[in-house]
């Protein structure tokens, strides 16, 4: 604390008093500069309730540098006069014998502090002149407060070891913390906020019982990604415009030829129970390489492998990977996102057993109440759009897509007939926009993200 | 999804009934539609091109719906108020039925085998006493638009021609003949061209130019003929002027040639089905039915019980029933998706993590610890972002390319995550340092092992003292075939320098 020896000086000369000093006055009689009497003022009242200073403000004159050299030397034309020479001078129409200089002795006025005796058209005028000036003065008028003591005490800012083995902590003030101050942050590292999501996201499929599938290959040909899903060669999601082919490499060769032929013959003959496609099927589409449109490639190829044990088990599968669209980029999509989706396969399943899963796994995301729209996809029928009623939109918002997958698809791999597999997705980046605010999908994905965004990104809770 | 427009009160004309916006709305719901826009021709000419020039344009209200992309005899005002009757039970479900002419024989469309070369298939069909209103004009219009966007592929697959029959006269020839050869007056012409000159004319006509490349370097171009040699149409591009329609049209001669004949039936049959309510001579039978049957007619699926089993009749407008869990939808939707109970399924299984995802979320865990802040990049960038920018050549890194990126930044899939952390890094040089990042996720390598020059398990890499100095094996028979060769192929090579 600064200067606590003009702070207790201070004190002693208010305790003298009946009521209270001024600053100023303080600061004269002290014979020291008036900002350290306002610093001491400061420090006091950091204590606590020592000392009660209101701040005043009061004008005065004031003489410029140039007045304070008139006052010294006279006025300018005082000093003409002084210095001509007494033979005279030619231009000597000096109208005058002698002079009074007038300026002076109202500027020594007031410098020796008696302005008020002067009129305000004078002071008026000399301001004028620049010779006068009016100044404001900030001071403290000083009392006593309730907790008034002579002797000021000095407050500790941490407790420290030697107080608590001393026990002196006891007799020790501690200043108050200031909680308008922020604190400094302390050195850590973050994890990005879309896979804080995708961490809750894999939790619940865990927590659900759902094995984990395996997506790392962002690369998949045309046959599993939309063939093996009985999604027809003609598709327009086919197209250049939605899906990213490879020049490099651009086919693939390896595949299960007895399963390709079957998948051949429903598209173009039909069979299982269908009428098919009625189209010339063709081997060079099904083999272009693509970047995949859906994580469903790799349950098709997970459900062909179960076909192919022994006997069959149920099971329940999942999946969040990323997956590429070559659409029209705007504020809410861009040609890579993550898509979350789940599988089960099992003897009898059925429509209201979908929709069950569906209640469980949104219920984990704390929603609870969920509508279902008829809708189209070319590899699920019945398909259900899945809607939850947002309380702040007021509305029913879309929260995911559904179905069963067709006996087109699942009978040519050799699933028996009456198991039936239901399967569900969603978008990773649609709740993670809602959950933490974000409105443009650049700012949470990709090289231009904001990293203080990441920074300060809270803990992801989906259920609340 | 496509989007049918239809104004909103000869809708509800349709259908008998006036909805609110939000009846409607619900009432989409239930069958499977959405209520995508409501909006008038005035409000879309303000949006489009400001509103000095929508002054003129109508405000009557339209509603645009979105209906299922294999639902096509839903893409028109005719359809979706019949779909929507039906399924309100206000209307039984129609049977549509082939009535032959009154008088005469039935007409008849010869193909010859010029076709096969150019567009091989082609279906007709007629519409008898037919009554045209402005609307229903209009809308007949508007329906072949949307079938020729959607399954017709634009115009590719298939594409539709109408006629009035009573301009023309039958037998219909459909042929092909060299476009020299070909002479008539296209619509809304008022001379003749031959088809040569009618590829220039179009070529900057907005809406015909996109359909010239179908048939453009063909040999023969496709033509149909009546039997005085008058042009009806030369598909997929422009119709004839003499047989255009008109509101006065009583019978109307419907065509459609097409690449793929199945899908050249199914527009055919949406064309007559959707416009049959319009002509004297259709009836409509009803049946009573039980429960699911009674479900499915109001899908427009007629069914009626024979014992156990259940017997279901698809109309001409549902191709998209090709599978009895079509029909098992159906009956879903006619019940109310939300009226079923739900149950949770007894399915028994315990989860297992992914072992490279589960240790991918241990390192992540730990390194956020250690200090380090996660970014996520795109997994598509640049050739320079892998190659240039890292000081290799492309050709040593072993990426799969991208064909026809849009922009550089979807040239080639990340071999390496560096780039994409450097990137970061670029983009937020203001924050203060030190910037400590990390990433972990997938990059794609093409497989080296798979030497695509060699036949896959026919080839070998050839060591010696323990250096790889070349490759033989069997030629894979793309390379063979790139190299217009007939014969399998084997070939070895060798880097002789370190023989020296």
């Amino acid at each position: 604390m600064a200067d606590t020896g003009v702070a207790e000086a201070l004190l002693r000369q208010i305790e003298k008093v009946d009521g209270g000093a001024d600053s100023l006055e303080l600061a004269n009689s002290l014979g020291v500069d008036h900002q350290v009497v306002v610093g001491a003022v400061k420090s006091l009242q950091a204590l606590g309730d020592v000392i009660s200073a209101e701040l005043r403000s009061s004008k005065h004159w004031e003489l410029t540098e140039e007045g304070t050299e008139i006052a010294e030397q006279g006025s300018h034309e005082a000093r003409v006069f002084g210095s001509i020479p007494p033979e005279g001078l030619p231009q000597a129409e000096l109208m005058v014998e002698s002079i009074q200089d007038q300026v002076r002795e109202t500027l020594l006025l007031v410098q020796r502090g008696r302005s008020t005796q002067l009129e305000e058209k004078e002071k008026n005028e000399l301001k004028k002149r620049k010779l006068l000036s009016e100044v404001t003065v900030k001071s403290y008028w000083i009392t006593k407060d309730s907790s008034f003591s002579t002797t000021v005490s000095k407050q500790e800012t941490e407790l420290t070891p030697e107080m608590i083995a001393t026990g002196s902590w006891k007799e020790k003030k501690f200043k108050p913390y200031n909680f308008e101050a922020m604190g400094v942050a302390p050195d850590c590292g973050h994890l990005h906020p879309l896979m804080k999501v995708r961490t809750q996201f894999r939790q619940i499929f865990l927590e659900m019982g759902f094995t984990e599938m395996p997506t790392n290959n962002f690369i998949e040909s045309s046959f599993w990604n939309f063939d093996s899903l009985f999604q027809p060669q003609q598709h327009p999601a086919r197209d250049q415009h939605d899906t990213f082919f490879l020049s490099e490499p651009e086919l693939a060769h390896q595949f299960p030829w007895d399963y390709l032929e079957r998948v051949k013959r429903v598209h173009s003959q039909g069979g299982y129970g269908s009428q098919g496609y009625k189209y010339d099927w063709k081997l060079e589409e099904a083999q272009k390489n693509i970047l995949r449109t859906h994580t469903t490639a790799v349950s098709a190829r997970m459900l062909y492998k179960l076909a192919q044990q022994e006997t069959f088990s149920p099971v329940k599968y999942f999946s969040i990977d990323r997956v590429f669209r070559n659409e029209t980029l705007d504020a809410t999509h861009l040609a890579e996102f993550h898509q979350i989706e789940g599988v089960v396969a099992d003897y009898g399943m059925t429509l209201g057993d979908l929709m069950g899963v569906l209640h469980q796994f949104f219920t984990k995301l704390g929603i609870t109440k969920l509508r279902f729209k008829p809708a189209y996809n070319p590899y699920t029928e019945p398909s259900m759009e899945v809607f939850s009623y947002h309380e702040g939109l007021k509305r029913w918002v879309e929260v995911g897509n559904s179905g069963v997958f067709r006996p087109e698809m699942l009978l040519p791999m050799g699933l028996p007939e009456d198991v039936s597999v239901i399967a569900w997705g969603l978008s990773l980046e649609r709740p993670t926009m809602i959950k933490y605010g974000i409105n443009n999908i650049r700012e949470l994905v990709g090289h231009k993200v904001n990293l203080q965004m990441v920074y300060d990104s809270p803990l992801c809770r989906l259920d609340s | 999804m496509p989007t049918v427009g239809v104004k909103r009160d000869l809708l509800f004309k349709a259908l008998g009934k006036t909805y609110s916006d939000e009846e409607f709305d619900e009432l989409c719901f239930e069958f499977g539609l959405e209520l995508d826009e409501i909006t008038s021709e005035k409000e879309i000419i303000s949006r489009e091109q400001g509103n000095s020039k929508a002054s003129s344009a109508s405000d009557v209200i339209l509603y645009k719906i979105d209906v299922p992309a294999n639902r096509y005899d839903l893409l028109c005002l005719e359809g979706l108020a019949r779909g929507l009757q039906v399924f309100k039970n206000k209307l039984d479900a129609p049977r549509y039925r082939r009535v032959s002419p009154v008088s005469g024989d039935r007409q008849r469309l010869i193909i010859t085998k010029e076709t096969a070369a150019v567009r091989p298939h082609a279906v007709a069909a007629v519409l008898r006493n037919i009554t045209f209103t402005q609307e229903r004009y209009d809308s007949f219009i508007e329906l072949q638009e949307k079938l020729h966007q959607n399954i017709c592929r634009k115009r590719s697959l298939v594409a539709i021609g109408t006629h009035d029959l009573d301009t023309i006269s039958g037998p219909f020839t459909f042929t092909a003949k060299r476009p020299g050869d070909i002479s008539f007056r296209p619509l809304n012409q008022t001379k003749e061209y031959t088809a040569t000159q009618l590829m220039s004319l179009y070529k900057t006509d907005s809406h015909l130019k996109h359909y010239l490349p179908i048939i453009e370097d063909k040999p023969v171009y496709p033509i149909i003929y009546d039997s005085n040699g008058v042009v009806l149409s030369m598909p997929p591009i422009i119709n004839g002027d003499h047989s255009k329609i008109s509101l006065q049209t009583k019978n109307v001669f419907i065509e459609c040639t097409a690449t793929d004949l199945t899908k050249a039936k199914i527009v055919l049959d949406m064309m007559v089905t959707m416009f049959s309510e319009y002509s004297d001579f259709l009836s409509f039978f009803s049946e009573s039915a039980e429960s699911i049957a009674q479900l499915l007619t109001r899908m427009c699926l007629l069914s009626q019980t024979t014992g156990d089993e259940l017997e279901v009749e698809i109309p001409p407008t549902r191709p998209d029933v090709i599978h009895a869990c079509d029909i098992m939808e159906d009956a879903a939707v006619a019940y109310g998706f939300n009226n079923i109970t739900r149950t949770i399924p007894r399915t028994y299984t315990v989860a297992n993590q992914l072992p490279l995802n589960k240790l991918t979320e241990l390192l992540r865990q730990d390194l956020a610890a250690a200090g380090f802040t996660e970014a996520l990049n795109f997994a598509l960038c640049s050739q320079e972002d892998i190659a240039d920018k890292l000081g290799k050549r492309i050709s040593e890194t072993g990426a799969v390319h991208i064909s026809n990126p849009k922009t550089a930044d979807f040239q080639v899939a990340r071999t390496t995550l560096l780039p994409g952390l450097l990137k970061t890094i670029a983009a937020n040089r203001k924050m203060p340092l030190p910037l400590k990042l990390f990433e972990i996720s997938d990059v794609v390598l093409k497989d080296q092992n798979k030497d695509s020059t060699f036949f896959p398990g026919r080839c070998a890499e050839i060591f010696v003292c323990g250096k790889s100095v070349g490759r033989l094996g069997v030629l894979h028979p793309d390379v063979i075939s790139h190299f217009e060769l007939t014969m399998p192929c084997s070939a070895l090579e060798m880097d002789i320098e370190p023989f020296l």
